[in-house]
């Protein structure tokens, strides 16, 4: 399935904020998270993520720092901040409530008024 | 593993070429590409697992990595400091970077000629010196704010409304009614001084958001301007000193001719010369940006500590000789200077770190120069309160005062916010935004001083 990229670009940060707040994670890992997570339906620009996480470090919502993989590669991990929690909690409210505002939409969607319909004394 | 050495020869070359590739796009740094090539590194093996062979498992690799053009502009536009090579990296379509660097040139010449003009007008115009003084940044300022906008491309609503804001204090400074003092000798009254010195700094500012194009707003824009100015100022001053070396001999060799070339050089030279240069320069930042971007960070470097040193003397002979014997409107001028001087220190070497460094020794350094500056400050400005209430408030002493705490609040905000970055709770970005969310202030305190102040001290 194709998601839209603007949706994408936008559950993006919340995304990665959450898959850190489970534990210290790297670039590659996080992807394969976000794989995992959606089934595999939501395939990312995996270059994209790295301007993200830098912008996410330059604004102390995760901190870096060089590692070493077990392959002897060294490798950038990312760990969240306090701040980081506090702008995932806020997310998770503003998702809340567009989630439920989807919600009504779709059950309406499902149960359509019959076009035409309209009272009598509606506009002429 | 058992990929015959063959296979993984050729992997390995192939991930060779793709890190020359990234490479070559200036917005990513050596760091970033490694940890890339991890990532791409780790989908192969991946990929390679699940029964592709190395061949199609790279393929796969760098098709999820994205196109490099797109994922480069990220970098760019998320590394602001590296965002003018979003510039080189993404070409013109109409005729390519050279016609375009031609035509950039041949513009900021027609605007370097018309400020040459305009100055040349205002000189044969007003032969009263005072009003050639406060005139000459409002026919200069123009063109180099034309050139920003010409660049920029910024929205003719917002060169409109710029404009008018700019022809306010323009207005200001030509029909108040300023006094001179009387006596055989008239001299400008305070007012008029102040005003036609705070003048440019408001022109300054305004140019300023033509500089941003209209994003005015934006944080990454607005430090883009800062480090611009600090970098306009140093080519300025090296065009000024090759200038005067060059003119200094051309006029001895003249003169052993019989030639003297003043007449000339104050007719033609200096009034197309200086805001000729101005504007050279201005394009020289633009066109030759990663030349003084190396030494700007340098200098902070050389000078800080300097700095610190100087103020330290300054706070022990304070201290040891006071009280102080000289208090007047001249010690708040050197204070306003100390603060001005640290906190140019301040910003450029703000605009020029990098803000995803760790915490260094620098940083502390900085620290204890905004901390000593400030020391200073308040034991000059507690020996000036007393003086000022004894004699009361004139135009000069209001205006050394408010600007030392339009200073004052700026520093002591800043060193707040250093301490908490020392310290690791806060991010330098925090100590960014600060630097110039505040800019806007200074432009509100020159406004006030230029359009407030003489009728407030009855043009005096």
């Amino acid at each position: 399935m194709h998601i839209d990229k603007d949706l994408v670009a936008a559950s993006a940060t919340p995304l990665v904020l959450g898959i850190l707040a489970e534990g210290e994670s790297y670039g590659y890992a996080i992807v394969r998270r976000v794989n995992e997570l959606s089934d595999g339906r939501m395939q990312w620009t995996d270059g994209m993520l790295y301007p993200l996480l830098h912008r996410l470090e330059r604004n102390g919502l995760v901190r870096a720092s060089w590692g070493r993989s077990d392959a002897g590669r060294r490798r950038k991990h990312y760990a969240i901040t306090e701040a980081g929690l506090e702008a995932l909690a806020e997310r998770h409210e503003q998702w809340k409530v567009v989630a439920e505002a989807l919600r009504q939409v779709w059950e309406a969607a499902a149960h359509p008024p019959r076009p035409g319909a309209a009272p009598a004394g509606g506009f002429a | 593993m058992t990929t015959e050495p063959a296979r993984g020869n050729v992997l390995e070359e192939q991930i060779g070429q793709w890190r020359g590739f990234v490479r070559r796009r200036q917005a990513i740094s050596a760091p970033d590409i490694e940890e890339m090539e991890d990532h791409l590194r780790e989908q192969i093996a991946d990929l390679e697992s699940s029964g592709l062979d190395s061949e199609e498992a790279f393929l796969v690799a760098v098709k999820r990595m994205g196109n490099l053009d797109a994922v480069s502009r990220e970098f760019a536009r998320e590394h602001s400091h590296r965002l003018w090579k979003q510039l080189v990296l993404v070409p013109e379509a109409d005729g390519g970077p050279g016609a375009r660097r031609w035509r950039e040139l041949g513009v900021m010449l027609a605007f370097a000629v018309g400020a040459g003009v305009a100055v040349k007008i205002l000189v044969s115009a007003v032969d009263d010196e005072m009003a050639l003084l406060r005139n000459l940044p409002f026919v200069v300022l123009p063109f180099l704010a034309g050139w920003f906008a010409w660049k920029s491309r910024a929205p003719w609503r917002v060169c409109a409304v710029t404009a008018a804001l700019a022809a306010v204090p323009a207005l200001a400074v030509n029909l108040y009614p300023f006094t001179q003092t009387p006596g055989p000798y008239p001299a400008p009254g305070m007012t008029e001084v102040l005003a036609f010195t705070h003048a440019p700094v408001l022109l300054w500012l305004l140019a300023g958001v033509l500089h941003t194009g209209g994003r005015w707003r934006s944080h990454e824009q607005r430090m883009d301007y800062v480090r611009f100015a600090g970098e306009l100022a140093m080519y300025l001053a090296l065009l000024a000193l090759g200038s005067m070396v060059l003119l200094g001999l051309t006029a001895a060799v003249l003169s052993l001719a019989g030639v003297d070339l003043e007449p000339f050089m104050e007719d033609w030279l200096l009034p197309f010369g200086v805001p000729g240069a101005l504007l050279v320069a201005a394009w020289l930042v633009e066109a030759k940006k990663s030349v003084v971007e190396n030494i700007a960070p340098v200098l902070t470097r050389v000078f800080t500590p300097l700095a610190l040193l100087m103020l330290v003397a300054d706070l022990v002979v304070l201290l040891v000789n006071g009280p102080l014997t000289t208090v007047d409107r001249e010690l708040l001028i050197i204070m306003d200077a100390v603060l001005v001087l640290v906190l140019f220190l301040l910003l450029y070497s703000i605009s020029a770190r990098d803000p995803l460094a760790p915490t260094g020794i620098f940083d502390w350094l900085q620290l204890a120069l905004v901390g000593a500056a400030l020391a200073v400050n308040a034991v000059a400005l507690t020996a000036m309160l007393t003086r000022i209430a004894e004699f009361g408030f004139t135009a000069n002493k209001t205006a050394a005062l408010g600007l030392n705490l339009v200073l004052l609040v700026h520093l002591a905000w800043s060193a707040w916010l250093l301490l908490g970055f020392v310290r690791g709770r806060r991010p330098f970005t925090a100590v960014e935004r600060w630097q110039t969310a505040y800019l806007p202030v200074y432009a509100v305190w020159a406004a006030v001083v230029v359009l407030v102040f003489p009728p407030m001290f009855a043009f005096a």
